[in-house]
């Protein structure tokens, strides 16, 4: 099945009796990605990953990883892919080290020569003599990763890695994900930390109370916030008057040490022009992008609309 | 996909080292200790249980005697006690969905913990035997044994029966541990599952004391505790022997199957 995505999920659907904890979610991951899955905690992001792992039954709906399909051909469906959903869980009475010993027996071939260095990579190495019922929770975050490391995966998937980790855990987490992805690695990432995403992923996919409201490039989602601009001048009242007679300059706002406005590229370029004409300098006049937290709260938040707040419906998103 | 004999290998080292494992194991060791212990301490003998009148007679009188002492609670308990938890405790840790996601079936899974609970079963079983054997040699000599018929077999021959004996044992005791693992599987629930076994067995000893079904006591789970028995007889008694065997496998296989189903199919939601 070379060539097929590392993730291809079609119309998956969990219902648990009348509540529908994910529904019609469609999700693509290409090889290379690092693949942002965003959403509020209940959304269903930790219910689709358990169904791409093939740990719980989808009530309708499919899931290919590399083209196979985790239901029909279980643990073998798996090959290549490592990763965890919520937490990470291990034998508290075993030490880290027999925790992974035990899953790289379960692993096969080579899984446990890597065991020294997964360790290394997380910093466990001084702890690994230790039983995992006394690791903190990011100690047992990072031996999760180091158990995911172990099977040498072409596609890692990642539930809030950063959860429970101190800030220079979190930085170390990122710089890990990067490297990975650099390497090859195709990484699928749930996560409501929006720095880490907008840092780290290339694609997204934002999905609020089981739906997917947008999927797609992280760059396209930011192109439909729209352009917003930020002007600073040598005299902000006298250019916010030459705002509002350009043509092509909406919703000119004077904030205490700049002007916004809304416009398009060349508008903006033409307002520089007539600031100049009018005798003033510019200080500053750039582009101000939405940042993925803006759009996230516009589209996972009471009263937003699925369509016409993305720019565009997740369903005619390519794959 | 790695071997099952190397999913076994590991479903047994996690029980080395857990605490729960060597309760039973102790448990199972230290009741032959204890009745050497109080054989040497007074003069009398347990009469109103066979083989009672003859374990100063004869040590290896003391085996049976510990066997039927324990055959309704105590081994089902020490049974139940692994069984019982070995696919609930991975629930209980959140660990299910972490050996899950590797590269072993289900399948497998299920089958090494299957085995890993029946080889807890016997290394117990072995365990009381063995501080039985030393344990009424050493108080009571290496004697022959005066049989259930009042017929004297030799001493090695006795030893012999003994182990018959504790094979035909074993057969209810599986059909136990399948219970407790099946209730392990379907309850998630590590304490429902060990009290659950034993009570299922209890109660199916509770069921003949109702008029008109005496006739369904040779067929119950409980009377095949007895079973083994018939090898203390001369001639040896098969009867018993050969309907433990099918009505252990009536109750065990129903359970290890339903059990395996169950684990196949179920959504691995916790954790």
């Amino acid at each position: 099945m070379a060539g097929a995505p590392p993730v291809e999920a079609r119309g998956l659907v969990k219902r648990y009796g009348d509540v529908i904890a994910v529904d019609e979610v469609d999700l693509t991951v290409e090889a290379g990605d690092v693949y942002g899955y965003l959403g509020p905690n209940g959304a269903g992001k930790t219910t689709v990953l358990r169904m791409l792992l093939g740990l719980i039954t989808p009530t309708a709906g499919q899931v290919r990883l590399f083209g196979r399909d985790p239901l029909v051909s279980g643990a073998a469906a798996l090959e290549g892919v490592a990763g965890f959903v919520e937490a990470p869980r291990f034998y508290p009475y075993l030490t880290g080290r027999k925790n992974l010993e035990l899953l790289a027996a379960l692993d096969g071939g080579e899984a446990a020569k890597r065991i020294d260095e997964a360790l290394d990579t997380v910093e466990l190495t001084d702890r690994q003599r230790h039983r995992v019922g006394g690791y903190s929770h990011g100690m047992r975050q990072r031996l999760g990763v180091a158990a995911a490391l172990i099977r040498d995966p072409r596609l890692l998937l990642l539930d809030e890695p950063a959860t429970g980790l101190d800030p220079a855990g979190m930085r170390d987490m990122r710089a890990l994900v990067a490297r990975l992805s650099l390497a090859g690695t195709t990484v699928l990432l749930s996560s409501h930390l929006l720095a880490e995403v907008e840092e780290l992923c290339n694609r997204v996919a934002i999905v609020r109370t089981g739906r997917i409201v947008f999927e797609g490039a992280l760059e396209d989602l930011k192109r439909t916030a729209g352009g917003g601009w930020r002007l600073r001048t040598t005299d902000d009242g006298r250019a916010a008057e030459v705002c509002r007679t350009q043509r092509g300059i909406a919703e000119v706002r004077v904030d205490p040490l700049e002007l916004r406005f809304e416009a398009t590229e060349e508008a903006a370029a033409a307002l520089s022009v007539a600031l100049v004409e009018a005798g003033l300098a510019i200080r500053a006049l750039a582009p101000h992008t939405a940042t993925l937290e803006d759009l996230f709260f516009r589209l996972t938040e009471d009263g937003a609309d699925p369509v016409s707040a993305a720019g565009r419906p997740a369903e005619t998103e390519a794959a | 996909m790695p071997a099952l004999r190397t999913v076994y290998a590991w479903e047994l080292r996690k029980l080395v080292a857990q605490k729960r494992t060597y309760l039973g194991l102790a448990a199972a060791a230290l009741v032959p200790v204890i009745f050497v212990v109080a054989l040497t301490l007074q003069n009398g003998e347990p009469e109103d249980v066979a083989f009672g009148r003859y374990v100063r007679q004869s040590g290896l009188a003391i085996p049976p005697v510990i066997l039927i002492f324990g055959s309704y609670w105590l081994f089902p308990l020490i049974t139940a006690l692994v069984s019982g938890d070995i696919v609930a405790a991975e629930d209980h840790n959140g660990t299910l969905k972490t050996i899950l996601t590797r590269s072993v079936g289900r399948g497998r899974i299920f089958a090494a913990k299957v085995l890993a609970a029946v080889t807890y079963a016997i290394v117990a079983l072995a365990l009381m035997a063995l501080t039985a054997v030393i344990g009424g040699i050493i108080v009571s000599g290496f004697h022959p044994l005066v049989t259930l018929s009042g017929t004297t077999v030799s001493a090695g021959r006795a030893l012999l029966l003994i182990g018959a004996s504790l094979l035909v044992y074993l057969l209810p005791l599986i059909a136990i541990a399948s219970i407790a693992l099946l209730l392990s599987t379907v309850t998630h629930n590590s304490a429902a599952a060990v009290v659950g076994a034993l009570m299922i067995s209890l109660m199916l000893q509770l069921v003949t004391i109702i008029p008109g079904l005496g006739v369904l006591r040779p067929y119950l789970l409980p009377t095949q505790f007895n079973a083994w028995q018939g090898f203390l007889r001369t001639p040896a008694d098969w009867t018993p022997v050969i309907r433990a065997a099918w009505v252990c496998a009536l109750y065990a296989l129903p359970c290890i199957g339903v059990a395996y189903l169950n684990f196949l199919r179920r959504d691995v939601a916790g954790g």
